[in-house]
């Protein structure tokens, strides 16, 4: 079993929506599409009031080369261009459409029929990867494409798959492996293609046993697919955690895995990547684990992009007592502030917090125990730095490497006297990039 | 022998501290740093609270800055105000410019009860954090977080929060218009303003950009943009850039006539006699 060294916690899995196939929530009267549902600059949409849509059509364009294309997830008429609040309430550019019927684009193979054999070259699958606006779904919604442009001078030994699944409750990851596994692996085979590399390492969480053998038996198959299992510890499925625990390399501060010849990429994203390269079907639909502690029903859906969360909030009924609603898990996802807002790309789960458990406790003084520290998978102090950023102390922040933190949150899950480390943290980190940005113009 | 070694060693630190003497006369003499005696002069006078308020680090740059320059033009000290520059122009030996005493005044008044909360936030006190989260309590993405950022950088204990409203209030006594306020508040809603005859000012209590109808949903005193005040003020002071109206304090002639044209209650006056919705909120908070 596999695991890297630094840090890491183990907080309680609570992964109770395990046994829950993936059920397809039913298509939205109406939808609304943000143009931001990634990370990068917004794509600029191409369609007006009045225009008719097909599923799968494109509706937004990326114009600059951090951007994603946005599709049409439903088939209608476009009703208005217009910002809308997004769930943190701040008004953004979005596409509503009002569905008609459920007409796809002809070019999209809607059979269910696997497709194995990959007929397109490399250029051709990385062209195909960015013209489907698939984007990364294990949360931080990188455009994928932009992972495959691979500087000449760098060689990819490992495409390094995440199926770790470590932040609690949620279970889209675990259910994809466990019913769209075949279909994961062949996704994996075009991004063996795309990059060039020799080999692809998947690592799955210890307590996902039966998606481990289930993605062993089928890799057997695969000479160049190999199935790690790894030990259940948060943040296993961060980016530099996870090549450290499958290949045991170390990506130098600052810099991007493909300096130590890596790719890594989320299992949902794969399988996003056999539908855009095998069948053309643009990314249109996102993976959502409803669940909580007593949540009336735990489910996993199936949802198109656009949809109302609201909507699925009435459908599955919030329960009493619910303090905050979490979107993409309880460490590092996000409270919404508003629910009349919609779903986007990789947004992963919608949690119902109990109001017990969602209340934060009373911030007392720093007792020195170093269980931040001990935390800190970056090898970070942070304590330090929340006191740095909390007295705006930014080139300083700098020095004690503020930007290598990866706010996985782990220093203040442990933290005793239930000190707001990360929220200070993540201020530092924000006012210490822009501070490096400007420094360098 | 004893005696001796007493004697000895006094005799011999007593050459040692002569020597030394001697050297650090003649080092002090050579490289003597010929500073102006001004500076020391200047830093006298100025606050020594080096608030940073002038863009200087402290009060001593400062000092040093305006003897270098040989004049204060452009470089004013807001803690010391008039006086201070005053004094300054005096050691210089120059004729000061008068500049306008001002004050930092809050352009929001989405308090609890004008902007009902939607949310609620229980995260860090921290209004860097909270507006990097999401748009408020109010969903008001323009409005005062309340978390008291500004309340926490002003170093003269010039801005509390006021527990009823959840709004920063402004000690007028206290305020020394540093600014530095005005740059800690992440959504610019603090302003450094002309004190005004008296204390009175007229200002736009708002900095919601969205249109009319998206403003209004979260707050009810919330600037439409319908432009009543432009129209209504005969000294061209009020203009009105992205559905929000700004009154320009130096064309300003605290006529109020736009105050009471205001159809969403958006300008405030202060320090005038009549009672005014401001007054009610202060005293509430004096009680307190």
């Amino acid at each position: 079993m596999k695991t890297f060294k630094i840090g890491g916690i183990h907080p309680e899995e609570n992964k109770l929506a395990k046994e829950e196939a993936i059920e397809v929530f039913p298509i939205p009267k109406q939808v609304t599409l943000f143009v931001t549902q990634h990370l990068g600059a917004p794509s600029t949409p191409i369609v007006q009031a009045g225009d008719k849509v097909k599923v799968g059509q494109l509706v937004a364009t990326a114009q600059t080369l951090v951007c994603a294309n946005l599709h049409s997830p439903v088939s209608g008429t476009v009703v208005k261009v217009e910002p809308v609040p997004d769930m943190t309430g701040y008004r953004k550019l979005a596409i509503t459409i009002d569905v008609e019927d459920d007409i796809w684009e002809e070019t999209i193979d809607t059979t269910s029929e696997i497709r194995k054999e990959i007929t397109l070259t490399k250029p051709e699958i990385i062209e195909r990867i960015k013209a489907c606006g698939v984007v990364g779904l294990g949360g931080a919604c990188f455009p994928t494409h932009v992972k495959y442009m691979i500087p000449p001078d760098k060689k990819v030994d490992y495409i390094i798959i995440n199926g770790a699944e470590c932040e609690p409750y949620i279970t889209t990851d675990h259910r994809i492996m466990l019913e769209n596994g075949e279909e994961c692996l062949i996704g994996v085979q075009a991004l063996l293609i795309a990059s060039g590399a020799p080999e692809a390492r998947i690592g799955i969480e210890a307590n996902k046993p039966d998606a481990f053998e289930h993605l062993q038996r089928l890799a057997s198959q695969y000479p160049n697919i190999k199935v790690f299992k790894l030990k259940t510890k948060y943040p296993q499925g961060a980016e530099k955690q996870l090549i450290k625990s499958l290949t045991g390399r170390e990506v130098p501060n600052g810099k991007l895995p493909i300096e130590v010849g890596c790719i890594v990429n989320n299992i949902t994203t794969t399988y996003a990547i056999y539908e855009a390269v095998q069948k053309n079907k643009p990314l249109i639909e996102t993976y959502t684990t409803i669940s909580g502690k007593r949540a009336k029903t735990l489910k996993n859906y199936k949802i198109r992009l656009g949809t109302s969360i609201s909507e699925v909030l009435s459908t599955v009924g919030i329960p009493e007592n619910t303090g905050k609603i979490v979107s993409g898990g309880p460490m590092m996802g996000k409270a919404i502030a508003n629910i009349n807002s919609y779903f986007v790309k990789g947004m992963s789960s919608l949690l119902f917090i109990d109001e017990s458990e969602s209340k934060r406790g009373v911030v007392e003084e720093c007792i020195r125990c170093g269980k931040c520290v001990t935390a800190c998978p970056m090898g970070l102090e942070p304590y330090l730095l929340y006191a740095l950023a909390t007295r705006a102390d930014y080139e300083e922040c700098e020095k004690h490497g503020i930007m290598n933190c990866i706010e996985c949150g782990s220093c203040q899950y442990g933290c005793p006297a239930f000190r707001p480390l990360l929220d200070m943290i993540r201020v530092g980190k924000n006012k210490t990039g822009y501070m490096i940005r400007t420094r360098n113009k | 022998m004893t005696g001796n070694v007493i004697i000895d060693a006094a005799i011999l630190l007593g050459i040692v501290g002569l020597t030394a003497a001697i050297i650090l006369y003649f080092v002090s003499k050579v490289f003597k740093v010929i500073e102006d005696p001004r500076i020391d002069e200047i830093a006298a006078v100025l606050p020594g609270a080096n608030c940073g308020g002038c863009g200087y680090p402290g009060c001593r740059t400062l000092a040093e800055a305006i003897v270098k320059a040989g004049s204060i033009e452009g470089i004013f000290c807001p803690v010391g105000g008039e006086k201070t520059a005053q004094k300054i122009a005096d050691i210089l030996g120059i004729s000061a410019a008068s500049a306008e005493p001002k004050i930092a005044v809050i352009r929001c008044n989405g308090s609890c009860e004008n902007a009902p909360a939607k949310s609620f936030y229980d995260s860090t006190l921290s209004c860097a954090f909270a507006h990097s989260l999401f748009a408020g309590e109010s969903a008001c993405a323009y409005g005062c977080l309340g978390c008291g950022d500004c309340a926490a950088a002003c170093k003269f204990n010039a801005i509390y929060i006021d527990k009823l409203t959840k709004l920063p209030v402004i000690v007028e006594e206290a305020c020394v218009a540093c600014g530095i306020c005005v740059t800690t508040c992440p959504r610019n809603i603090i302003e450094l303003r002309n004190r005004g005859k008296n204390g009175k000012r007229v200002y736009v209590t708002c900095r919601n950009q969205e249109k009319g109808a998206w403003a209004k949903k979260n707050c009810n005193v919330a600037c439409i943009g319908c432009g009543k005040c432009a129209k209504a003020c005969q000294f061209e002071a009020i203009t009105l850039t992205n559905n929000l109206a700004y009154i320009d304090y130096t064309k300003c002639k605290l006529c109020k006539k736009c105050v009471s044209e205001c159809p969403t209650q958006a300008i405030t006056a202060v320090n005038f006699p009549a009672p005014k919705k401001e007054k009610i909120e202060v005293s509430t908070t004096s009680e307190e």
